[in-house]
């Protein structure tokens, strides 16, 4: 989401440019954390009137090979740039393994051929990016459900955790690496798959590879790319920087079905 | 409407013409609406083309765009409409910021924040959309259950003859608005306007604003049918946002040409002041 600019990457540049932050009388209101708590409560009135008109399982719009777009748009990172991601890639990913960890009962890793040995389920969907555009992509990938029945949710577990292979912005901390969160409800719908396959051929590396998620009634930036690790997790406060994902540190809903 | 006798040698006479849930879901509305203009505004600059379909993106054909090109050692703001293009250096596509050319759908004045934030924009977008609802169905509640609608907005069978629509075109460019019994109703093309904008264009919107979300879509998937896709009910968003800005306009203009503080005092306290007919 390359062209996402956020509040706090505003404000670095406003500092390092040394302009006037003169902010007007509206910004200010908009500024104010108050503002901020009063307008989150949209967010979750959307999600619960959502869940609410959506049941569980209800799908999300399949198209046709005649509906692909002509060219898919890649966002956000396009080329990992960490040493250990080039090392795989160098190696046809032969080496990467996807690790399923966290609250569960049997952790397992996963090498790229073993995932793509599983049953997989192949759909042709619209990708929705929060900036407003949209592109039409054919995935095929393993069910994220049919995983986790193999390893087991521990009951406390509520939130299936997507850490990836991209640092999307620069930190000292490491706050930028690029993570993604579901609840259960969207992790075990039919449509969530961690695709390895993207419009009949291998995910290529500006749109993920080897694997990344599809949770098809969410928009794009929960389409978290380059999965190394699969986390369940009882709460999302103690990852990064407590919001649930990248995006959603920086200001973005996490409920991203809006 | 009840009357309020104001004696008939003064010429005029004062009659209750807004009840007081019109008046409070009209100022909602006002505010709701100004707010979800200018952060709409703010998300389009997000990604400011239009397309048309299911799918739409930087390498489809976009039918109306704003993006800031190089010229010479200067920048240029252009706006593309179909197949015609226009130099909107200063306002579209390339507009000030702290004194500084930026690249940028709309000017900073007319997005909120000002700054470029579409995480902000969106939360306040969708904050004063459930306002505007909520407002926009007690508002329709109160008009089915009062009679308001009928009796105030719909026009009558009578109204909506030519002559008669045609008469009241002639004296509305000429700025002759009613007097007397007339003006204890809305004319023929007020009620045309205001049924359209709350039967027509505001439910646009909404529908055009939840065809976009694609959890919405897995809700009503028949919405994507009816707008011609996802990218296509974004540009009826857009398109009917200016409509409706467009109705602002004018409808502003004539509360001032038809009487700015008899017409927004009846709105604020719900009181109108009508002249008699003159009697000559």
């Amino acid at each position: 989401m390359s062209r996402i600019i956020t509040r706090r990457r505003f404000l670095i540049g406003a500092t390092m440019t040394a302009s006037a932050l003169g902010l007007s009388g509206c910004d200010a209101i908009v500024e104010s954390d108050r503002t901020k708590s009063v307008l989150k409560i949209a967010e979750g009135f959307s999600m619960k009137t959502q869940r609410f008109l959506l049941g569980d399982d209800a799908l999300a719009r399949e198209f046709t090979e005649a509906d692909l777009s002509p060219v898919f748009r890649a966002n956000g990172t396009s080329m990992p740039d960490n040493p250990q991601y080039l090392d795989w890639m160098n190696r046809q990913f032969s080496t990467w393994k996807l690790e399923v960890g966290g609250l569960v009962d049997k952790p397992m890793q996963l090498s790229l051929a073993e995932l793509k040995a599983l049953p997989a389920r192949t759909q042709i969907t619209r990708h929705d990016c929060v900036e407003g555009w949209s592109a039409i992509g054919k995935w095929t990938g393993v069910p994220l459900g049919a995983l986790l029945k193999a390893v087991g949710l521990k009951p406390e577990a509520r939130y299936i955790v997507f850490h990836c292979a991209d640092e999307y912005e620069k930190t000292l901390d490491g706050s930028g690496w690029y993570y993604e969160s579901i609840d259960l409800v969207d992790a075990f719908h039919p449509q969530t798959i961690l695709a390895h396959t993207m419009n009949g051929r291998d995910l290529e590396i500006a749109h993920g590879a080897p694997l990344r998620l599809r949770v098809e009634r969410q928009l794009g930036y929960k389409q978290a790319k380059y999965l190394t690790r699969i986390e369940a997790v009882a709460d999302l406060g103690r990852l990064y920087g407590g919001g649930g994902g990248f995006w959603e540190d920086r200001g973005y809903e996490w409920y991203a079905g809006i | 409407m009840a009357t309020i006798d104001a004696g008939a040698a003064t010429g005029r006479i004062v009659i209750y013409r807004h009840s007081l849930l019109v008046r409070l879901s009209h100022w909602v509305n006002v505010f709701c609406m100004t707010v979800l203009l200018f952060s709409g505004l703010q998300i389009f600059n997000a990604h400011p083309a239009l397309y048309w379909g299911q799918y739409g993106a930087d390498n489809d054909p976009s039918f109306i765009s704003m993006e800031a090109v190089e010229d010479g050692d200067k920048a240029k703001g252009l706006t593309r409409v179909g197949s015609l293009t226009f130099d909107t250096t200063g306002f579209l596509g390339l507009s000030e910021v702290d004194g500084e050319a930026s690249a940028r759908g709309f000017p900073d004045w007319l997005t909120i924040p000002s700054y470029q934030d579409l995480a902000t924009g969106r939360r306040w977008h969708f904050f004063f959309a459930w306002l505007f609802v909520i407002n926009g169905f007690i508002y329709l509640a109160y008009g089915l259950f009062s009679r308001h609608l009928r009796r105030d907005i719909l026009p009558a069978g009578s109204e909506l003859a030519p002559a008669h629509i045609g008469h009241e075109i002639v004296n509305h460019a000429r700025l002759r608005f009613p007097k007397g019994a007339e003006a204890r109703h809305y004319n023929t093309l007020q009620k045309l306007t205001y049924a359209a904008v709350i039967f027509l264009l505001l439910p646009l919107m909404i529908l055009t604003g939840l065809t976009m979300s694609p959890g919405f879509n897995a809700v009503a998937p028949w919405l994507l049918d009816v707008f011609g896709g996802r990218q296509s009910a974004r540009t009826i968003h857009f398109l009917t946002a200016f409509s409706l800005t467009a109705f602002v306009v004018v409808h502003v203009a004539m509360v001032i040409l038809s009487g700015v503080f008899n017409n927004l005092r009846s709105m604020i306290t719900g009181y109108y002041a009508i002249e008699q007919e003159d009697r000559q």
